[in-house]
């Protein structure tokens, strides 16, 4: 049997939370119908990939930085990994290596000294950060007040607890998987499941290179641009149903919306729909950056998703030789 | 309702099922019916049915499951729907203590539609009300049926905090706030029920598709069931 000692252990004491950092997982499911988004990372491919270098290999929970990263200092020995978004990790002070797995000891602190690219980083230590299980799942819902810590983002003081498991320092994903985070993004889509409510707007929506408003997290990414204008007499609004993450919603305004994985109601029709394997590139861009849509057949998002899960495999192949 | 049921792409993991265009009970009865038949006999590599308003939305894994042959099973399951023995919808009794610090907008209502406080509660328990669809905040039930006596517009300022359990009157429609919350509700009392418990099994009280009705209670009777839940 384990002792307390090795099956819960407090990893990090957060000297500062960041500009908005939370404990996800891959979310919460079967709770949708009773309006509990699925929440979890908003970036799968970084999350993954951030777990499988620590051996964690069950959909444990991380942390998710945004913009500015914490500052956490580490209580007991263990292996991270920091992935996603380059938002400058240091580990006392000397740069902290990304996309592979690096040993801390005791009294380490591991900070953040700004963005470099993307918005969203993946801190993943060995075992999981451990924190209550509420619906089947660690994911903070910042709305529901449930999952991570209380219901909410990281605070200055909060400790954190890790699960059991070993991990190896020094793995690495090879260079040719390491995602770059352009400004520039194109984004798959899928029309639907209200395009019938626009006509030229589809070309708008199509031709128009939005930007990235400020109001942009983890609910949805308003955008700026356009506007794209519904067809001559129909109704703006639809009758209200359960928003899908990467849904593109265009208010009365014509200013499009990405939603993602914090909404569970919208009334607004959606034009689009963006393919879930760019919902991470989505939720790595941040205001100011520009996003061009681009749409395919639902045959090439199932073919693209192949290709990614594909690609994660590849990886913790490599990884675990 | 529609002839047959509509199919919307939304995304390439989900599926819209649309059976009619409008708010109305026969299609929100129709979606219960396909939904519970979908929950009692599930399609191989469906992830997750939300039932809605007027549609059902499916989460499918792609690599699980083909979308053809997914809407195949869906008809299947809509043209079965006798033979599976669907359970007629529940009617759920919410107790509410009007007015007071619970229900502060009380008053309000009973002046806009040129009614006493008293007859708005008579008319508020009055009715049952069917639960269309859950969302918004976890557990919070879009309810029709309210009386066209109660229509109030919303406030012109929202309060920065509605306790979760106040219940209000916005134009033609009367909810539960399931959280605590900013709001802009009229807000006319409040239960001691909790419709949202995370901890609680289940965490949700409300099932879209069932009934709901009020039933006026003191705030004696408010603060025992308090204590008890």
């Amino acid at each position: 049997m384990r002792s307390q000692q090795e099956t819960e252990m407090e990893i990090f004491e957060v000297l500062q939370p960041g500009a908005y950092t939370t404990i996800q997982d891959r979310g919460r499911f079967g709770y949708q119908q009773f309006g509990v988004p699925v929440c979890g990372r908003i970036d799968p491919f970084a999350y993954e990939v951030a777990n499988a270098l620590v051996g964690n290999l069950e959909g444990q929970a991380v942390l998710e930085a945004t913009v500015l990263g914490p500052t956490l200092r580490v209580k007991v020995r263990g292996v991270v990994a920091v992935t996603g978004g380059d938002l400058t990790p240091v580990l006392n002070n000397m740069a902290l290596p990304m996309w592979e797995s690096v040993s801390i000891q005791p009294g380490d602190v591991i900070q953040f000294k700004g963005l470099r690219s993307g918005c969203r980083a993946y801190v993943s230590v060995a075992g999981g950060i451990d924190v209550p299980v509420v619906m089947g799942s660690r994911s903070t819902y910042v709305g529901g007040v449930i999952g991570g810590v209380d219901g909410r983002p990281l605070a200055a003081g909060d400790r954190l607890m890790k699960g059991p498991g070993g991990g190896e320092a020094g793995l690495r994903v090879p260079s040719d998987f390491i995602p770059t985070y352009p400004k520039q993004l194109e984004i798959r889509v899928i029309l639907g499941p209200q395009d019938d409510y626009f006509h030229e707007g589809i070309e708008t929506f199509l031709a128009t290179t939005f930007r990235v408003s400020p109001k942009a997290d983890r609910m949805g990414y308003r955008l700026e641009g356009g506007p794209i204008k519904h067809r001559d007499g129909v109704e703006k609004s639809i009758v209200s149903e359960p928003s899908v993450p990467g849904g593109v919603q265009v208010p009365a305004d014509g200013q499009p919306i990405i939603l993602l994985v914090e909404q569970t109601v919208g009334g607004y029709a959606k034009i689009a729909t963006v393919i879930s394997s760019d919902i991470g590139r989505v939720g790595q861009a941040k205001t100011g950056d520009r996003i061009r849509f681009r749409q395919v057949a639902l045959e090439e998002a199932h073919g693209v998703l192949k290709m990614e899960e594909e690609k994660i495999q590849t990886i913790m192949d490599s990884i675990a030789r | 309702m529609y002839d047959k049921p509509r199919f919307l792409l939304a995304g390439d993991r989900g599926l819209l099922v649309e059976f009619g265009g409008a708010i109305d009970p026969e299609i929100n009865r129709k979606v219960r019916q396909v939904f519970l038949a979908l929950e009692s006999s599930p399609i191989d590599g469906v992830v997750e049915v939300i039932p809605t308003y007027r549609s059902i939305l499916i989460y499918y894994d792609p690599m699980k499951s083909d979308l053809s042959k997914l809407k195949r099973e869906i008809l299947d399951r809509e043209k079965r729907l006798g033979e599976l023995g669907i359970p007629p919808p529940e009617t759920i009794e919410i107790p509410v203590c009007y007015g007071g610090d619970f229900g502060p907008d009380l008053e309000f209502v009973a002046r806009h539609n040129k009614l006493t406080p008293q007859e708005v509660i008579k008319i508020h328990t009055a009715g049952t009300y069917l639960i269309y669809m859950i969302g918004f905040t976890p557990g919070f039930p879009f309810l029709g049926g309210l009386s066209e006596r109660l229509f109030t517009p919303r406030r012109e300022n929202p309060r920065q905090l509605v306790p979760a359990g106040s219940v209000g009157i916005a134009n033609n429609q009367t909810g539960i706030y399931s959280i605590d919350s900013p709001g802009g509700w009229q807000l006319i009392g409040k239960t001691p029920i909790k419709i949202y418990n995370p901890k609680g099994t289940p965490p949700i009280l409300l099932k879209a598709g069932n009934f709901l009705k009020f039933r006026g209670i003191s705030r004696e009777a408010f603060d025992e069931i308090a204590a008890r839940n």
